[in-house]
């Protein structure tokens, strides 16, 4: 019974003690964002270890997709619930701000969902590196078309989001961000775990492994593809979306070539096709980041250098290929994870 | 040449028309015939090279046939991918094993059963009633075929791990979870020592008598065929050059010189 639950009860406990220290305003801003980084984080390293890790193809744009869903969602909310420069008055009552923000950032993951079959389809034909120049290329497409696109700043940025966010805690007074940003991570874990654990979601392994043998014992592998680019990017396109309200600001220079590689590490430094391991990783890298924050650029030739010798000395990342059960199985005792 | 064989049902389960393969300016198999009915156990023979395994993955649905006609149970499988026409109930395995070696033995039959899964991302997601009752269906079948091919003690294992004669019989095993028509084996007793392949010859006899398949083997040990087959069809350079029974083909003299030089024969 306490096995059943044990995990529902730590996540619990963790999320209630942040929302209420962020409520009472025990816990500094600064912190509050690290914290909220961690779960947006949590959330692109993950997605991505489907792709790169549970399906073996090396995808190096997963901030593209990011990129689409932090623009839908910034540009959505702010049309919807907040008084802007470009699109004047709120179009509905910033009162239901609170209840439509979960749509809106899964608008923002559904049209991050959709522009993943600009991958996906090339994907049917194409694989590896040659995928992999595709998936830098649509990271290109996407952020040069909303470079283009002045109407939402084009690439001076949009904002406003803080707008919808006041307009939240107007409604009801809570550390509104930290909560969708703490569901949504939870969330896009639980899907995944739960996608790749069965019969269903065991194909992109399968393909992983052997993709001729998968295609002839019945898996239908473009299905497969397209569902895992889909999700993969429709979850980042969620991350995005949180980015950009945490950030109350977006440019399109954010989610470069640069940003995608920053994800790629995570996964990597966590091990690959280990969800646990993108999880750890994950947390680890943003509090390294913040450490590091001090070098302002000198960062980028620590971290380079943190992957450099992580390939030399362990290149199958942290977790290796397995999960944190599998790891230490007497922890199984005490948790089970569905 | 008469077709000597026992036909239990009139229906062919496998009927090829003038089959045709070309790469680039290569004839891999050419005009290539066969009828496959009831429950027989037909061969496929032939020096290297000769297109036997292009035959198989023609079938399969891996290439499409630059001319003639393919019929699984009397369904055309021109533009099928091979997913659909594993579906249309044919199974097989490979020259070189591929098995998913990176997922355990039990998870290897499991993903095998996506042809009539039913259920997708949705179910998967929200564990319905309908994922739940179907993974059980598939996880209580898969043990139930590992158990009669004994190999529910590896069920954990990883295939890379386990012997290369098991290896084979996992890959036989994977290709019959499918409930397969027909069974094309890809020469099974490749890389097996003169014990193992004595467990083959049973193990496909035994396959033969139990489940209600058509088999079409392709085997270089000659020994293997003759001892199984009832029918034999001989290629070389694409070509039909012999078919009949085992003794027909021993003696036959195109195949004697077409093997001229073989020492497999
Ligand atoms: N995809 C392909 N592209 C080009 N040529 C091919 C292709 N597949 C097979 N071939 C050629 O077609 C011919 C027949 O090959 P196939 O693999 O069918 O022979 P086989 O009878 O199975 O031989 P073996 O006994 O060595 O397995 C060979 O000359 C081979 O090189
Ligand atoms: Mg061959």
């Amino acid at each position: 019974m306490l096995r059943r639950y044990s995990v529902h009860l730590i996540l619990a406990t963790l999320g209630g003690l942040v929302v209420y220290l962020a409520y009472n305003e025990y816990l500094g801003l600064y912190y509050l964002s690290v914290l909220m980084f961690m779960g947006v984080n949590i959330i692109l390293s993950s997605s991505l270890n489907l792709v790169n890790g549970y399906m073996g193809e090396f995808s190096c744009g997963h901030a593209g997709f990011m990129c689409v869903g932090a623009y839908v969602a910034s540009v959505l909310g702010v049309w919807l619930f907040a008084r802007d420069r470009v699109f004047g008055a709120p179009v509905l009552d910033p009162e239901y701000a609170l209840y439509a923000f979960p749509v809106i950032i899964l608008a923002g993951g559904i049209a991050a969902a959709l522009a993943g079959l600009l991958v996906a389809f090339p994907s049917y034909k194409t694989r590896g590196d040659y995928l992999a120049i595709i998936t830098i290329a649509a990271n290109y497409i996407i952020i040069s078309a909303i470079e283009n696109m002045s109407a939402i700043g084009g690439s001076r940025g949009f904002m406003g989001m803080k707008g919808v966010i006041n307009a939240m805690e107007d409604t009801i007074y809570l550390p509104w961000m930290p909560i969708w940003v703490f569901i949504f991570t939870i969330f896009s874990v639980w899907v995944i775990r739960r996608y790749v654990s069965s019969t269903f979601g065991k194909g992109v392994n399968a393909i992983s492994q052997d993709e001729v043998a998968a295609e002839i014992m019945s898996v239908n592998t473009n299905k497969i593809k397209t569902i895992t680019f889909m999700l993969s990017s429709g979850l980042a396109g969620i991350g995005g979306g949180l980015f950009a309200y945490i950030l109350g600001y977006v440019n399109p220079g954010s989610f470069n070539i640069l940003k995608s590689t920053e994800i790629m590490v995570m996964v990597y430094l966590g091990g690959m096709g280990s969800l646990s391991g993108s999880i750890l990783a994950a947390i680890l890298f943003t509090i390294l980041l913040e450490l590091l924050r001090p070098l302002q650029i000198i960062k980028w030739i620590v971290i380079p250098l943190v992957l450099i010798i992580l390939m030399q000395f362990r290149p199958e990342g942290i977790m290796g290929n397995r999960e944190l059960g599998q790891t230490f199985p007497r922890l199984k005792k005490f948790y089970r994870f569905k | 040449m008469q077709q000597v064989q026992q036909q239990t049902t009139s229906d062919p389960i496998l009927e090829i028309r003038g089959l045709t393969q070309n790469f680039g300016g290569l004839r891999a198999v050419s005009d290539f015939n066969v009828t496959l009915a009831g429950k027989q156990l037909t061969g496929l023979i032939g020096p290297n090279g000769a297109g036997k395994t292009t035959v198989f993955n023609l079938v399969s649905g891996f290439y499409q046939p630059s001319e003639g006609q393919i019929l699984v149970d009397g369904v055309p499988t021109a533009g099928l991918k091979p997913h659909k026409v594993t579906a249309l109930g044919v199974a097989r395995t490979f020259q070189n094993i591929r098995l998913w070696n990176d997922m355990s033995v039990m998870d290897n039959i499991r993903v095998a059963q996506h042809y009539r899964l039913g259920y997708g991302f949705f179910h998967s997601a929200v564990r319905s009633k309908r994922y739940r009752q179907r993974e059980e269906e598939i996880a209580r079948e898969a043990t139930e075929l590992l158990e009669i091919f004994e190999l529910k003690k590896y069920a954990d294992e990883y295939p890379r791990n386990l012997p290369y004669g098991t290896q084979r019989k996992l890959e036989i095993a994977r290709a019959l979870s499918i409930h397969p028509k027909l069974l094309l084996l890809d020469e099974p007793a490749a890389g097996l020592n003169s014990s193992d392949i004595h467990e083959l010859i049973r193990l496909i006899r035994w396959i033969h008598d139990r489940f209600d398949v058509t088999i079409w083997m392709i085997e270089h040990h000659m020994d293997v065929m003759m001892e199984l087959c009832t029918h034999i069809k001989v290629i070389d350079f694409g070509q039909t050059i012999a078919e009949g029974t085992p003794d027909d083909i021993r003696n036959h003299p195109a195949v004697v010189t077409a093997y001229l030089g073989d020492d497999k024969i």
